[in-house]
């Protein structure tokens, strides 16, 4: 196999001279993050609310979270994401599907893609903060009401704050899958990390260097959010607690 | 407000089936691949062997980190280059399902192998040692006695690791090939009904997903009871 | 202060408690026994509505604990309880175990709160862990916060689900002791315990229970000299001779 390894490839202009591939690179790799990132406080934020609905003692509440889960685990994330940004800005009333449609294709995508993988992620951080919920001892819950606080005050002080402490880790590699999984949305046109590598082979025919760099990029994201998530874990141990000190 | 209309799916429906056969096709050779080789990775990040298990830690935590699109990428580029090199095939030879199938093998089992060394690590140790007292080798102490009851605790997730793939398959989406979801967005893309197309692929991926879903529960069930 | 009538609860066709009744007054301290599943907690636990009932009535300080209409968290935020496992939020440090009830329940002001939590704390004999977590902590020194917390509500009962229960056996004595002192002051008390020695001491009465029925309703002298059941005999020597 004969292949001419170029590696000042990234240094070079491109065609539309504002920028070398590096430069693309590294906008993807920008949208890539921001994209993770803002998605993931969706996720947070409707996993949480889930995820504490799954718990309370109320068939219809739980029911609608189970249904949520079960939607969203059980769909591939392509379909989602081709139903959020395909089907719809149709099935919206005219006004706002139209004004969806008119806004620039980039945020029109970045949009979508973030809505995509924040309910997508939700799904599964809902489970685990049920999880550490139901892990916590019942007694907490009575002692909190026996206190005086109502329901949703025993959750705000007593359970949720807990029962995130102890899920931690599970979350960590839900932050991870994120990132992974925002390499879908180059699917639809956006241009992340994976999508900037796939464009330069085509404008470059150096497959193997393009890859090889967009590999590495996401693999160094894997290892800074490890790092982050370690000292996230650390911080938020609870003395006396198993891996507490 | 859209205007559903439908018709176009029932005259679709052969070429959906070849779809799905095709998803189905590279779920289970994956599910094989990812078990056998997913076993082997686990054993040797066991090993006493330290090259055995850091070369095992070291293709897990790679193929870990990269999103299954890059993977799948990858594998796109390379398995044609080296079928060329290795059988001689003519350069252009549509290659891109036997690329998939080896993609999401190797793909998956750096997942299975994640499982599988957590089933193998719940068996108390005891039972290597007694295993070990009967004068069974090593070999034969994981065959006869660790593997099996490792196995038996691993099933309900081993099933919704094979939920995940399947539904994972739709992203060969990437290189074109006509899988369930890839022929559904054609006949969508070719009658102006890809509204339809897509919500009706969806709702396909649902029941199966969600059916096999409430099986592995069950299994669970009746194995935790 | 606290009036039970006729209270009754099951689980589907498990009864759990059955027509119970009975009276506590105030500053009176009732030592509630019997031996396990007999529906001890689960009565103690109706008495702040943490365990709803089907039938019969409750009634705490002139507030009916069933009526679907009282204001279950403002009755509670009076009526203090302590349990079998401490159950101290082990996230927050003792300091704000104290006090998070009063400033979000009560809506005392952070100072005061703290004041109020640390005159019970140094009271308790815990005044030099103030600031450490709950895991850091001894089981027994751990209930004696918990007790502080439910005093810090300046409440006008005091419920006990076995609070020494889960104690090693050297550590019961300093949980008893505070409950002691607390008696003798004159708080209203309703312990669920085996500690008879506890029961001798401070209780002007003692329930026994079993299989969900009040059987025995006496006062301390008559319980302890000649009990009339003989399940309630039976338990007693069994206690005895332990």
């Amino acid at each position: 196999m004969s292949y001419n390894w170029n590696w000042g490839i990234f240094v070079s202009t491109t065609p539309t001279g504002d920028t070398t591939y590096l430069g693309w690179m590294l906008s993807g790799l920008q949208t890539t993050i921001a994209l993770s990132l803002s998605a993931w406080i969706i996720a947070l934020a409707i996993g949480s609310i889930m995820g504490v609905l799954r718990t309370v003692p109320s068939r219809w509440l739980s029911g609608i979270a189970a249904v949520y889960v079960e939607a969203f685990r059980n769909i591939p994330l392509l379909v989602q994401l081709f139903i959020w940004y395909f089907v719809l800005p149709e099935l919206l009333p005219a006004a706002l599907g139209n004004s969806f449609k008119q806004m620039n294709p980039t945020a029109q995508q970045f949009l979508s893609s973030m809505v995509c993988l924040g309910f997508f992620t939700g799904a599964r951080v809902c489970e685990q903060v049920r999880a550490g919920i139901n892990s916590l001892p019942p007694g907490q819950k009575n002692a909190g009401l026996a206190l005086g606080f109502t329901l949703p005050q025993t959750y705000r002080h007593v359970l949720v704050p807990m029962a995130f402490r102890l899920i931690v880790p599970p979350l960590t590699s839900e932050f991870l899958n994120i990132f992974k999984n925002s390499a879908v949305c180059s699917t639809i046109g956006l241009l992340e990390l994976a999508a900037q590598g796939r464009q330069l082979v085509d404008y470059t025919a150096q497959p193997y260097e393009s890859f090889i760099a967009v590999t590495v990029m996401y693999v160094g994201i894997n290892v800074i959010v490890m790092t982050l998530m370690r000292k996230v874990e650390r911080r938020s141990r609870v003395p006396g607690y198993i891996g507490g000190k | 407000m859209h205007d559903f209309d439908w018709s176009s799916i029932p005259g679709a429906l052969p070429f959906l089936w070849d779809g799905m056969k095709i998803s189905l096709e590279i779920t289970a050779l994956a599910i094989v691949a990812g078990i056998v080789w997913g076993t082997l990775l686990a054993l040797m990040r066991l090993s006493r062997f330290r090259a055995l298990s850091w070369f095992a830690a070291g293709y897990v935590n790679l193929f870990r980190s990269v999103p299954l699109v890059m993977v799948l990428l990858w594998f796109f580029l390379i398995v044609p280059q080296l079928l060329e090199i290795l059988l001689g095939l003519a350069p252009g030879t549509d290659a891109r399902l036997p690329s998939a199938m080896v993609g999401f093998a190797l793909f998956e089992s750096a997942y299975y192998s994640e499982i599988i060394r957590a089933g193998i690590q719940s068996v108390p140790k005891g039972q290597i040692a007694a295993a070990h007292a009967l004068g069974m080798s090593y070999g034969q102490a994981m065959r006869l006695v660790v593997l099996p009851q490792a196995f038996r605790n691993m099933v309900p997730l081993l099933l919704t690791q094979a939920i995940i793939l399947f539904q994972d398959t739709s992203l060969v989406y990437v290189s074109a090939l006509a899988d369930f979801f890839g022929a559904a967005y054609k006949v969508g893309d070719r009658d102006g009904r890809l509204v339809e197309l897509l919500l009706f692929a969806g709702a396909v991926y649902f029941v199966l997903c969600y059916s096999a879903s409430l099986l592995a529960r069950r299994y669970q069930k009746r194995a935790g009871a | 202060m606290i009036s039970i009538r006729n209270v009754s609860k099951s689980y589907g066709s498990f009864r759990v408690l059955a027509d119970c009744s009975t009276e506590v007054a105030r500053s009176e301290v009732v030592v509630v026994c019997g031996p396990s599943g007999s529906g001890k907690s689960t009565l103690i636990k109706c008495v702040n509505g943490l365990e709803p009932f089907q039938r019969g009535e409750i009634v705490v300080n002139g507030i009916s604990v069933g009526d679907p209409k009282t204001d279950l968290p403002g009755l509670r935020s009076h009526v203090g309880m302590v349990f079998q496992n401490f159950e101290l939020f082990p996230h927050m440090t003792i300091t704000e175990n104290l006090t998070i009830a009063q400033v979000e329940v009560l809506g005392r002001s952070r100072e005061e709160a703290t004041e109020r939590g640390m005159g019970l704390l140094d009271r308790v004999g815990l005044k030099a862990h103030a600031g450490k977590h709950p895991g850091q902590l001894s089981g027994g020194q751990q209930q004696r916060v918990a007790i502080a917390r439910a005093l810090a509500m300046d409440p006008i009962c005091m419920l006990f689900d076995e609070p020494t229960s889960a104690l090693d056996p050297e550590m019961i004595n300093e949980v008893l002791d505070v409950m002691v002192e607390l008696a003798q002051e004159g708080m209203t008390m309703m312990v669920v315990t085996h500690e008879m020695g506890f029961a001798r001491k401070v209780a002007h009465r003692v329930i026994f229970m079993d299989h969900g029925r009040i059987v025995e309703d006496a006062k301390k002298e008559d319980f302890f000299g000649t009990p009339r059941s003989e399940r309630a005999q039976q338990f007693l020597s069994k206690i005895l001779h332990h």
